[in-house]
């Protein structure tokens, strides 16, 4: 098997979607000839053709409507979003037409597409570059929103989204896009939606987290281990709808949890978490449900950011305070 | 030269098109569909029939049993014409007051009822199958129709898109982008102002500057055509033209169907609080039910008998399907949860549960 960066696994797996299915087109600004401006979209016009590989004019909300118009069309749609401080645009879209269609029609129209966007801050990028904004897609009914932390899950639960019958919003996590090398088998094989995957297993503490996160989330059970304290750890990968019975049957187990993510922390998925916990984990708990997060304030640029985001010292330091509760 | 003699390097073009006077009179050659009786009369019946259904819909608002009602009073020869044009296989993105394009493509009045009384199986409707339901946040099924016409170009399938918005739309970048990107790919597709003077309470003049409507097209690099929205015979003919014309592989068109709101913009408006009553008065004289009958009255292709039959079948019509909707019953709760998903995800089992009386919510 050959190691390949996450950026390359999305590559392996556009690849592999058109190939198999002649129906899926990849579409947006700049993904023919260059290849995107993260180049996930390289080679793909070569191989595929400019009408299967578009180059849109610069216009999100277009992109986004082109999607459904074609979705409900039969084709499978996968757009790209060049940064995810450029989708608000199409936040109408996705969730007035996207994520209500089928619903809207009672199952006569339907909208299998996907809508891939960067995800994040952490890369020194400009202004409007470095947004977190999946609690946001989150409370859209109707709509997925996933989001890989590895190379292969970024291979296998793209070529899930590009398969399911329903809207999917695809997060990708630029801080690892070449940081994140993995061995990914170009099997066709999917990953399942909807699922989170445990990354280590551990009996003090629970920390749940996605996307780039997962990098310093990783590092802080490696530090908590050399403390004595066994953390486990949870990639949510799903985050709508996303899989309570793993998160529940983790706290059970542990009966602590720490929640990691770079977003703003009001109305952040972390709250989301902490919530179901109190609903439905709250016997379990021996302290309180901690979250490490960005602050409530705009994500700063380049000379700030390190400071907005959550370390792997913020992190060990959650932990280690819920470990001290009884 | 104030210009310095700097030279023209593009001038446009914006052409009208009206063939029947608002007395019913003819102003220039008709098409060639106009020297078949049966069809003008089934245009007319169509358009009579809806403003007998908007009627009946708005008594029914009145009357607490239909909820918020957009009427086509006024210009039902848009809807209508525009539709009559389209062969089946084509795909309607209608504009939420649409319903006589609906109802001329099949889509049943118990239907609209339905959708308009709070009930998504309105939109489950017996119309073409590919469809779009009513659009309403303004303009932005613009961009769809660009994507369906791109998947007919892709798979090389002779159909056409036919996009249909209010002049309100215009001003939204939803309906730019969407026309500048089939303008780039020459895509089968016609988009459809109508024109009806006001945004809600905004007259044109605050909605644009711009002289006609139609000229946004040439923008987007494709022909517009301002046709007179009140006299069905051109709004049939433009649309013949632009639906022949993108089927051709010519690329897209644009209409801008110049007409008039004589309602309220929906039953929750109320016009004559920005309007003034001699300006309705005086569009009245032009509405284009009246106008198409003084016409085929004029070429003895209708009678009074005619009418009187037209007026009784109707009222059958429109009442039978008002029976209809009434007699639906609604859905237990828990159906929200249907068509959420193609498989509703574990997550939502227990409140789909809880919703249907099961408890464990």
């Amino acid at each position: 098997m050959a190691e390949v960066t996450l950026v390359e696994a999305v590559n392996l797996a556009l690849a592999r979607a058109m190939e198999d299915d002649p129906d899926v087109v990849v579409l947006g600004e700049d993904v023919g000839i260059n290849g995107g401006v993260f180049r996930a979209t390289v080679g793909l016009q070569a191989r595929f053709g400019p009408e299967r590989v578009l180059d849109t004019p610069l216009a999100e909300l277009l992109i986004s409507g082109l999607c459904v118009g074609m979705a409900v069309q039969g084709l499978k749609p996968v757009g790209e979003i060049q940064f995810m401080g450029f989708l608000y645009p199409c936040i109408d879209q996705l969730v007035n037409h996207a994520s209500r269609i089928r619903n809207r029609t009672q199952g006569r129209l339907t909208c299998p597409m996907v809508l891939r966007t960067p995800h994040g801050a952490g890369i020194r990028a400009p202004e409007h570059h470095s947004e977190s904004a999946e609690a946001m897609l989150a409370h859209i009914p109707g709509l997925r929103v996933v989001i890989p932390s590895s190379p292969e899950r970024a291979y296998g639960l793209l070529l899930a989204a590009i398969r399911d019958p329903d809207p999917v919003v695809f997060l990708e996590p630029t801080r690892i896009y070449r940081a994140a090398k993995g061995e990914v088998e170009d099997s066709g094989e999917a990953l399942p939606l909807d699922v989170a995957f445990v990354l280590r297993e551990g009996r003090d503490v629970t920390l749940i987290s996605w996307g780039a996160m997962l990098k310093e989330t990783m590092a802080a059970a490696d530090a908590l281990a050399a403390e004595g304290i066994a953390a486990e750890v949870i990639d949510l990968a799903t985050l709508k709808p996303y899989d309570e019975v793993t998160v529940l049957g983790s706290i059970a187990k542990t009966g602590r949890c720490v929640i990691v993510h770079e977003a703003t922390r009001t109305g952040g998925f972390g709250a989301e978490i902490a919530a179901l916990i109190a609903e439905r984990g709250l016997t379990s708990l021996l302290a309180p449900v901690a979250r490490v997060t960005g602050y409530d304030t705009v994500i700063p640029m380049a000379r700030l950011e390190q400071k907005f985001m959550p370390s792997v010292d913020r992190i060990v330091a959650a932990a280690r305070k819920a470990c001290q509760f009884s | 030269m104030a210009d310095g003699g700097l030279p023209v390097i593009a001038r446009f073009e914006v052409r009208h098109r009206n063939y029947l006077a608002p007395d019913g009179s003819i102003n220039r050659p008709l098409p060639a569909f106009a020297s078949d009786a049966s069809l003008l009369a089934s245009l007319y019946r169509a358009m009579v029939l809806l403003r007998n259904f908007d009627r009946k819909a708005v008594a029914l608002q009145r009357t607490g049993r239909l909820g918020t009602y957009a009427v086509s009073l006024g210009q039902e020869a848009v809807s209508v014409g525009i539709a009559s044009a389209m062969r089946e296989e084509d795909v309607l993105l209608p504009s939420y007051r649409d319903n006589g394009a609906l109802i001329w493509r099949g889509v049943k009045l118990e239907e609209i009822l339905l959708f308009w009384g709070g009930d998504e199986r309105g939109n489950h409707f017996s119309g073409p199958v590919q469809d779009f339901p009513f659009c309403v946040p303004v303009g932005s099924q613009a961009p769809h129709a660009a994507g369906v016409a791109y998947a007919f170009k892709l798979r090389k399938e002779p159909r056409v898109a036919v996009c249909m918005y209010g002049d309100g739309a215009t001003s939204k970048g939803d309906v730019y982008e969407a026309m500048n990107f089939a303008g780039v790919h020459k895509l089968p597709v016609v988009f459809v102002a109508t024109n009806n003077q006001w945004a809600i309470s905004v007259p044109l003049r605050l909605q644009t500057a711009s002289e006609t409507l139609a000229q946004k097209s040439i923008a987007a690099g494709f022909i517009g055509e301002q046709v007179d929205g009140s006299d069905v015979v051109a709004v049939r003919a433009a649309a013949e033209d632009a639906i022949a014309a993108a089927r051709d592989g010519q690329g897209p068109r644009f209409i801008e169907a110049v007409t008039y709101r004589l309602g309220d913009h929906t039953t929750s408006d109320d016009a004559s609080r920005y309007r003034p009553e001699e300006e309705v008065q005086a569009r009245w004289k032009e509405e284009p039910i009246a106008r198409l009958r003084a016409f085929l009255a004029g070429q003895k292709m209708w009678s009074k008998a005619d009418e009187e039959q037209l007026a009784a079948e109707c009222h059958e019509r429109v009442e039978a399907a008002v029976e209809r909707y009434l007699a639906t019953e609604p859905r237990g709760g828990e159906t929200m949860f249907d068509y959420l998903y193609a498989d509703l995800p574990e997550a939502y089992v227990a409140q789909r549960r809880q919703l249907a009386g099961e408890g464990d919510g």
